[in-house]
Formats: C-alpha cells, sequence, structure tokens
C-alpha cells in the first residue's frame, strides 16, 4: 500500500486503489438454508434424551404411576448439558471491578438477600449457569411408550382364541333428529345455504336445516389381559430391592399395555401367608418373618380361576423376589408353581440383588429353571441395579417375541 | 447498499488520510441468524459440536428478549473479513465500517497480532473451513461417538496453550527434547540469552531427557495430541486444529479492552470527521455509538461489571489527548491489556469513571472494598489471566502409559472446581485411553482426582 499525503479529495486513480482496500462481497446464498447452530442443538436434545432416559427409572419409582397413567404428568426440569472446562473453585468472597458512585465501605446489597436467580452479567464473574432452564412438562402415558420404543419391545400377540366381541358404538351418517350435542355444524349450514339460495327473503336458519349425527353400535374385537405383580415383602426384602422391583413392574406393564386394549392388574404381597393388596399399600408394606412364595401362587391361582376365565384372558405373572424360599417351602412351592403356570401366557421372574456382582444359586431361580427346562413360556433374570432393569425386560418380552415366531 | 460502498469507501480514504493502515477488508452483509451463529462458534465455518448448540439456543433467547444484539463480526488476517447485519440500518453500517476499520488498523499494528498472523498466515477462515470439513468426513468415516469424544476433550481443553511458544512445535519426544536444548527457540529464554553475561546459560551439556516432559507442559493440546499413546491420525488433527484455532482466539482474548477501544475511538473520530455524511445519518450514527459505547452505571446507578467498550475508549482518548496520537499508537503496538491497564489507566481517569472493586459474600453481601488504583486494575484483569483458563499442566507421562497433570494453584491463588475437573478428566482420558490423573490443592488440603479409561 502506498503512502499518500492527507489529502480528502480523491481522484479517479486514488479510488481504484481503495477499492482493494475495501471490498463489499456478493451475499452467498447457503447462510439463509442452513443452520449449523440448530444443528448442534439438535445434537445437544438428542444427548438429553439419552440423559432422561437413563435417570427415567429413578423419576417413576417416586410415584404411583402403575396402574392409573392416565391423566397424569410429571415435570422433568431438563438442565443444559454443560460442557465441562477446568475452572477454578467458587471462591468464598468473588473479586469484580464495578462502576458507579460508590464509596470504600459501602454496602450494595446485605447479607441473606441471594436473589431467586443469580443471572448472567450479575456477578462479576460471569457465571452463566442458571440464567436458564427448560422445564418439561410429560404425559406419563406418552413418556412410558416414548420408552417402550427406547426399550424396543417386539410386539406381543395374544394367544390365538383368547379375544371376545366388545360392543362399541360409533358415529355414522347424520339424519334430522338428535340431541344438540351431536348437531352437525357443518352440514347444517350447507343445508341452510341450499335453501337460502333458493329462497326470496329466506330466514337465516330453520329447524328444517338442522342435521344431526347418527350412532350406531358395532361389536369390536378386544383381547383382554391380567397381569398380577407378586412381590416378596418378608424381612430380607430392603428398600433398595423393593425400588428395583417396583421400577421393573411398571415397564412390564408399560410393554403389556401397548398390546392389549384392556388389562387389569392385581397386586399380591406374600411373606409366609399371601394378601392381595391396592397399589398404594402395595409398595408400602413389610412383612415379618420367613417367605413361603407357594402361599403367593396358590393366592393367584384362586384369583385367577375366580375371576379371569381362561376363554377371556391373557395372564401374565411377573414375581419379583430376593431368592431366598423357605427349605420346607420348596415342594409345595414347585406344586404350587406348576399348576399356575399352566394357565399363563408367561412368567417372569426377577431376582433382586442390589450390590452383589456375583450371584449364588438360590432356591426361587433352581424353580424356575426347572419350569423353563420343561418348556413353560418363563424367564428369569437377576439384577443389581436400574440399568439391569431394561436388560431384564429386554429378556422377557424378546422371550415373548421368540415364542410367537416359533 | 451502494451508499454503504460509497460511504465505506470515502471513509476508508479517510482513515487512510488520519494514518490508519491496514490489510485489504472484504466486507459482506448477512443474515442476522449467521451473524448471530458466527458470534457463537467464533469463525463463520467451524467444527460441530454440541456445546455450540447450548450457546446458540442462549443467544437465541436472549436475543428474542431482546437483551443482544450483534453489529459486528470481525476477523484479522490478509484480507480481514467482516460481517454486517443486512437489516440493520444504514447509520448503524456506516458505523461499524469504521469501527471494523479500527479493528483492522489495531490487528495491523499489534504485536501479538503481527506475530499470530506471521506464525499461521492470513487466511485463517479458508484453513477453519477446511477443517471443519475434514471433520466432517471423521464423523463419516468413524462415527458420532468417537469424533464426539475427541471433540470433547479437545474442546474442554481449547484454552489451555502456551502461547509463549510457537504454534508449529515438533511433535513427540523430538518437540520436548527440542524444547529442553533450545532447539526450539523458546522467545522468554531468547530474550533471557541476550541480556548481558547470561550467554553462557547453556543447557546443551544436561544429560538426556528421561521424564516426558522435561518440564510441566501447559500446551496441554499439543502435548496430548503428540504422546497420546493410541491415538489415531485423525484424532491428532482434531487437537491440532482446535489448538491452531486457540492461538488465533489468543490476540482477540488478549487485546479485548485495548481492541475494542481503539476501534471505538477511530470510529468516533472518523465519524466526526467524515464531513461527506449527511446530518441526519450522522445523528443516528452516533446514536448508535452511545448506545454501544457507554458506561453501564449512569447517574446514582452501580454496575458489578465494566464495558471493555467504554473503559478502552475512554482510556484511549486520555492518551491521544495527553500524549499525542504516535505515543497512543506505539502503544497500541507494544502493549496488550495486562500492560495497557497497568501502565495506562491512571488514578484520575479511574476515579472520573467511578471504578470500584466490590466483594460478592456466600451469603449475598456485596460490599464495595476497594477504590484504590492498583486494585481496580487488578480486579479488572483477573479474568484475563492464563486465557481465562487455571493453570494446568503435563507433569509426567509414565511407562504405561498414564498421565499425570498437576494444576499450579499457587500462581491461581486457589484450589479447582472439582466436579467440573473430574468431567474434564474424563473426557481426556477417554481418548488417552490410559489412567489421567489431576493433582490439586484445595483449602482442604491436596487433592488428587483421576480417570481411566472405560
Amino acid at each position: 500500500m502506498t503512502r499518500r499525503a492527507p489529502a480528502l479529495r480523491t481522484t479517479a486513480t486514488e479510488r481504484a486503489a481503495t477499492q482493494t482496500r475495501v471490498r463489499f462481497l456478493a451475499e452467498s446464498p447457503w447462510y439463509e438454508l442452513f443452520s449449523r447452530g440448530a444443528r448442534d442443538w439438535l445434537r445437544h436434545n438428542q444427548k438429553v434424551r439419552h440423559a432422561v432416559r437413563v435417570q427415567i427409572a429413578d423419576l417413576f419409582a417416586e410415584g404411583d404411576f402403575i396402574t392409573q397413567p392416565k391423566e397424569r404428568t410429571v415435570r422433568v426440569p431438563i438442565r443444559l448439558l454443560d460442557h465441562a472446562r477446568f475452572r477454578l473453585a467458587e471462591p468464598q468472597k468473588d473479586r469484580g471491578a464495578g462502576q458507579g458512585g460508590a464509596q470504600t465501605g459501602d454496602t450494595l446489597r446485605p447479607a441473606g438477600n441471594l436473589p431467586q436467580d443469580e443471572g448472567a452479567g450479575e456477578r462479576g464473574g460471569g457465571n452463566e449457569d442458571g440464567s436458564f432452564s427448560l422445564e418439561l412438562e410429560l404425559k406419563v402415558d406418552d413418556l412410558i411408550d416414548w420408552l417402550s420404543e427406547e426399550l424396543k419391545l417386539p410386539e406381543l400377540r395374544p394367544t390365538s382364541g383368547v379375544t371376545i366381541d366388545e360392543p362399541e358404538i360409533i358415529r355414522e351418517g347424520s339424519g334430522r333428529r338428535g340431541i344438540r350435542a351431536r348437531l352437525d355444524r357443518r352440514l347444517t349450514l350447507k343445508q341452510a345455504l341450499k335453501r337460502r339460495a333458493i329462497q326470496t327473503d329466506p330466514s337465516p336458519f330453520v329447524d328444517d336445516d338442522l342435521r344431526f349425527h347418527q350412532l350406531r353400535p358395532r361389536q369390536r374385537q378386544s383381547s383382554n389381559a391380567v397381569v398380577f405383580f407378586v412381590l416378596d415383602v418378608s424381612m430380607s426384602m430392603t428398600a433398595v430391592e423393593r425400588k428395583l422391583a417396583k421400577t421393573f413392574f411398571l415397564f412390564a406393564l408399560a410393554g403389556l399395555r401397548r398390546q392389549y386394549h384392556r388389562i387389569e392388574v392385581r397386586f399380591v404381597a406374600h411373606t409366609t401367608e399371601a394378601w392381595e393388596f391396592p397399589e398404594r399399600e402395595f409398595f408400602e408394606v413389610t412383612g415379618s418373618g420367613g417367605t413361603a412364595a407357594s402361599s403367593a401362587f396358590r393366592l393367584t391361582q384362586e384369583l385367577l380361576t375366580a375371576h379371569y376365565a381362561a376363554a377371556q384372558y391373557n395372564a401374565y405373572l411377573f414375581y419379583a423376589s430376593d431368592g431366598e424360599n423357605g427349605i420346607d417351602d420348596r415342594t409345595p412351592a414347585r406344586a404350587s408353581l406348576r399348576a399356575l403356570s399352566e394357565r399363563l401366557n408367561y412368567l417372569g421372574y426377577l431376582e433382586t440383588r442390589p450390590g452383589t456382582t456375583r450371584f449364588a444359586q438360590t432356591d426361587m431361580r433352581m424353580l424356575i429353571g426347572e419350569l423353563i427346562d420343561s418348556g413353560t413360556p418363563a424367564g428369569s433374570q437377576v439384577v443389581a441395579d436400574v440399568g439391569d432393569v431394561w436388560q431384564a425386560i429386554r429378556h422377557f418380552f424378546g422371550h415373548e417375541a421368540r415364542m410367537h415366531a416359533a | 447498499m451502494t451508499t454503504l460502498t460509497g460511504y465505506a469507501a470515502r471513509i476508508d480514504d479517510l482513515a487512510h488520510a488520519l494514518g490508519m493502515r491496514h490489510h485489504a477488508v472484504d466486507f459482506e452483509l448477512v443474515p442476522d441468524r449467521f451473524m448471530m451463529e458466527t458470534a457463537v462458534y467464533g469463525l463463520p465455518v467451524r467444527m460441530p459440536h454440541w456445546s455450540f448448540g447450548v450457546r446458540y439456543i442462549r443467544h437465541l433467547v436472549q436475543r428474542n428478549m431482546g437483551h443482544s444484539r450483534i453489529f459486528e463480526v470481525m476477523f484479522p488476517g490478509d484480507p480481514c473479513r467482516a460481517y454486517l447485519v443486512d437489516t440493520n440500518a444504514l447509520a448503524e453500517n456506516v458505523l461499524v465500517v469504521a469501527h471494523v476499520l479500527g479493528h483492522a488498523d489495531f490487528a495491523h499494528r499489534n504485536t501479538l497480532f503481527r506475530r499470530s498472523m506471521a506464525m499461521m498466515g492470513g487466511h485463517i477462515l479458508e484453513q477453519a473451513a477446511a477443517r471443519a470439513h475434514r471433520i466432517e468426513s471423521a464423523l463419516a468415516a468413524h462415527g458420532q461417538e468417537r469424533v464426539e469424544a475427541v471433540l470433547d476433550a479437545a474442546l474442554a481443553l481449547e484454552a489451555h496453550i502456551d502461547v509463549n511458544r510457537i504454534l508449529h512445535r515438533q511433535s513427540g519426544i523430538a518437540g520436548d527434547q527440542a524444547a529442553a536444548t533450545n532447539d526450539d527457540p523458546d522467545p522468554f529464554l531468547e530474550r533471557w540469552q541476550e541480556l548481558p553475561g547470561e550467554k553462557d546459560l547453556a543447557v546443551s551439556d544436561k544429560p538426556e531427557p528421561r521424564t516426558i516432559p522435561q518440564h510441566p507442559e501447559y500446551d496441554l493440546l499439543w502435548f496430548i495430541a503428540s504422546h497420546g499413546p493410541e491415538l489415531e491420525g485423525w484424532e491428532r488433527d482434531v487437537f491440532l486444529a482446535v489448538r491452531e484455532e486457540s492461538f488465533y482466539f489468543y490476540p482477540v482474548f488478549a487485546c479485548q479492552i485495548m481492541n475494542e477501544g481503539w476501534a471505538s475511538y477511530w470510529h468516533a473520530r472518523l465519524l466526526r470527521e467524515a464531513d461527506f455524511l449527511p446530518q441526519d445519518l450522522y445523528v443516528s450514527a452516533i446514536k448508535a455509538h452511545s448506545d454501544v459505547v457507554r458506561p453501564l452505571a449512569t447517574g446514582r446507578t452501580l454496575a458489578l461489571s465494566i464495558n471493555p467498550y467504554h473503559l478502552g475508549f475512554s482510556m484511549w482518548e486520555r492518551i491521544v489527548e495527553t500524549k499525542g496520537l504516535e505515543a497512543a499508537r506505539r502503544i497500541c503496538a507494544e502493549e496488550d491489556d495486562f500492560g495497557f491497564v497497568r501502565n495506562h489507566l491512571d488514578e484520575e481517569l479511574a476515579e472520573r469513571l467511578d471504578l470500584f472493586v466490590y466483594e460478592a459474600a456466600a451469603d449475598g453481601s456485596i460490599k464495595v472494598v476497594s477504590r484504590d488504583i492498583h486494585a481496580v486494575r487488578e480486579a479488572i484483569l483477573a479474568p484475563r489471566f492464563n486465557f481465562g483458563a487455571p493453570r494446568v499442566a503435563a507433569i509426567k507421562l509414565d511407562v504405561d502409559g498414564s498421565l499425570t497433570l498437576g494444576h499450579d494453584s499457587d500462581s491461581d491463588g486457589r484450589g479447582l472446581d472439582l466436579e467440573r475437573s473430574e468431567r474434564v478428566l474424563d473426557y481426556v482420558a477417554k481418548v488417552w485411553r490410559r489412567p489421567v490423573s489431576l493433582h490439586t490443592v484445595d483449602d482442604r488440603g491436596s487433592r488428587v482426582l483421576s480417570a481411566r479409561p472405560n
């Protein structure tokens, strides 16, 4: 670049030299078509989804979501993921430079007056976090659906023959008679328009214009299922084990619910005796003394025979226990389990062993093993933490699908 | 557009007449959103990473709430690149053109900028775009998980370069030895050896290095790229790509107050002296100027932060007023923010600007603790120390390939945020593929964090 005299008037030759110093480029059209920010934001959201999936079991273990999931919502606070950097620890006192007419010793804000959210830029250090958060309100039902997809549960088919016809009422056609609630506004307006077109001095609406939706009953094929959740509540079952069982039950139900139009859930708890409970109490129950699983199997059998005809209901049983069964109960348990399994579409056994990595053989697992060997549709899984629950669900439902495919 | 081009050319002529010098500047009018993304990514085309998505959404929310508006993004180089928002008013864009010329003049003079350009050339934007493209092909070849793991680690260590060393170091053990034996000149040692009587400080007699690294290595990105036990070629490239971009960002970071102040000084002066601008356009442009270059506290209000535009602008005005333009240009060439604030923010100006130091305690109270000029200077500079990051160095590479990092808590004055540091170690261990540990000290004594590859 040549040095020039400080003259403001420019000549044509100087102008040419200027053009190389400052240029305006033509606009590039792709700027409007592609957003890098949006792409990376979507990737962030994908990671959030993944993180939610890992934690969601914990989220669910808190409430009574099993029997009445419809209409329920949970609020899930989604924190933006933080890409960690090395950073100094928060100091006891944060120093910063400020500006304005204040004197040394002035108190700008008294103690105990922390603002609700410490916004960005408020502190000298510029703490970005906390100024921005998302909260999602999710329908529990949607969430379960979404989770089932995440779990890639296979489609289950009900046992053939176990379907019943169920009356159902549907809308069909229209007519001049009906109740106000079923007024067909669109058709009514159409009628009125046609009439007004041919009349001189027409009134806006007359009774003859009104059209109503008509109803028709029809038979609908439907399949029903009953699920028994059986829980060992003897002394040896700890809170952690219950939580695992509860989580498992929830997702087992979610898997079944997708397949059956109507599903009934029964809760059975047992120690040496067995009782049926409503959901709310089911997970609170603590028994004392020993364990006799046969009591629960007998109670289930009774309930099945009394309320659920084999021709109308698919039956499932999921049993959660720590695997300790009384020695004297071995023979009764084997007998009752065998009798019961003939009536079941599937029997899932979940052994809760939190904190253990090696699993010794237990009585219960041995019994179930015998059943599986004899060709009964059943499965058994040992879980140590929530992560294993997913594995267990996959295993059970994968098994079901294989059975049907065979 | 044509009026803007016309004004830009005449403002540039005026700038030249006033003694401003710069490389060619390519202006481009772009949509608002592109502008915002460029500000978020730091470069017009850069590697993809989810953390940019988070910053993007923050900006988007802030913009929709009307909190922030971006007028200009400028990239020094040869040619310099500057982006203007196509929906901004003509007066605003005229102001921005003048402002950008101020930045271009600054980058042309300042030693840090000149040094960085001498090391990496003037086409950093094209190179960054090419690197982004290579990372896209790595994504296709190795899958999202793997590429993201490398970017997680590399971008987390973004600020951990050694700005006193050169960009293109020899890699591997050769680089360590070169550093130890001075084949690879350390600028500080070079200057040291030029001092009278220091010539004899020879290090070549020392025995062959046995430990890696010989001295604590603060250039973590380089160290990982050249010593990572099982790093693949493309993974090394990612670390070096992030490193090169950090070298590019460093002068902008280290001279923010000077640079923004200089550009503001010049845009104000250029507009004032541009008698060819219509009166109403001048008034609107100066209005935009006062919105950007204003003290955060006015009248009886107080602010707990300082507007760097306003501080730099006020300082340059005073320097030009008291010492003259030539002295100002010399300061512009020689200093970074540390020297600038420590040497040229004097008591009188600090008093006039009402600067103070405050302390915010954990109980929520905020107190003004000092108006002393030294305290004010250090409070302004504290967040700018060491590229804004804690001083973490590679201390030892063991024979089994495990890596030990050390935090220099003495110079930082306090310990690390342990939870975050642990996560950074996790990122690093994943690509280092051997155990990684970090030694630090905090008020509860010495701490060792460690992470293993899973």
